[in-house]
């Protein structure tokens, strides 16, 4: 696996990861298709996921539970927006409450999958994570520009790297 | 989520003591230019608001909003020396936006990581 490209757009709120991946389309396509492979990704190791609810269709819902070092319980779901298997995949994900009903008070994120066919049978996969319509998530990509912050923010860097993160 | 995984990652594992609201105050206050530039020159030295104002074309009036927005997300500190107001940076929180950014780009590092493992696994693993 390589990440290709990495593009944050703050007009758009929009991040947008591309890999490529040694595997067919097909293959790739599993990891979003499998709530078994699914569970295996979507959390970081700290905090697995345990995928409850998987319907990839449209309208449909994905429901999963992040467990936490601690035993603390994240529940969280996906709301299917549209599926073209095995090359796309559109979905809303939000934060659930502890009895897994959607809490409407934190924002959501738009995430759009495509898979694309390589010469040689690999694939590229393009995630496209859309931030909510919130000024600081806006500024939270903007900070983040490969192209470089400004000069107040790289000197911001400069007084913070000595001192190690 | 993305914004979940990066509000749980902050608070859970990284920061521990700064809630998620407290990091969008951070980034608000970031999103602007000058507040951007008061806290570069701040973190240098302690300034007063006046010695401030002189710097940016804008009134007393506009650069003591800016302090005041820095204030709030715990960027910038002010205290009182006589009749002025001393402010003065707070690396902290700065450190721990930058950590909250990094994460952010991170989580998709991770998981796309985790499909690449999973993808090399035999299909019976």
């Amino acid at each position: 696996m390589t990440v290709t490209t990495v593009k944050k757009d703050p007009e758009t709120r929009t991040l947008t990861i591309s890999a490529q991946f040694d595997a067919p389309v097909a293959r790739v396509w599993q990891v979003w298709d499998d709530p078994r492979q699914l569970e295996r990704w979507w959390g970081p190791p700290t905090y697995p996921a345990t995928v409850l609810d998987h319907d990839l269709t449209p309208g449909g819902s994905v429901t999963y539970l992040m467990t936490g070092p601690g035993g603390d319980k994240h529940r969280g779901w996906w709301r299917v927006i549209a599926v073209d298997a095995p090359h796309r995949l559109e979905f809303e994900d939000g934060f659930a409450d502890d009895a897994g009903n959607p809490n409407n008070t934190l924002p959501t994120t738009t995430c759009r999958v495509t898979l694309h066919e390589q010469a040689g049978g690999g694939t590229r996969m393009e995630i496209e994570s859309t931030f909510p319509d919130l000024q600081a998530m806006q500024q939270l990509t903007e900070m983040g520009m490969e192209e470089g912050m400004t000069a107040a923010v790289g000197q911001i860097d400069q007084l913070l790297t000595p001192q190690g993160h | 989520m993305v914004l979940v995984a990066v509000r749980l990652t902050y608070n859970s594992m990284v920061v521990g003591s700064v809630d998620a609201e407290r990091a969008d105050q951070v980034f608000h206050a970031l999103a602007d230019a000058t507040r951007r530039d008061i806290v570069a020159v701040v973190l240098a030295g302690e300034q007063s608001v006046s010695e401030l104002a002189r710097r940016y074309p804008m009134s007393f009036a506009a650069v003591q909003k800016h302090v005041v927005v820095l204030e709030r997300a715990g960027l910038v500190t002010k205290r009182r020396e006589g009749r002025e107001q001393r402010v003065g940076g707070n690396i902290d929180t700065l450190r721990e936006a930058h950590h909250l950014l990094n994460q952010l780009e991170a989580i998709w590092r991770q998981r796309l990581d985790r499909i690449g493992a999973i993808l090399a696994d035999p299909p019976e693993a």
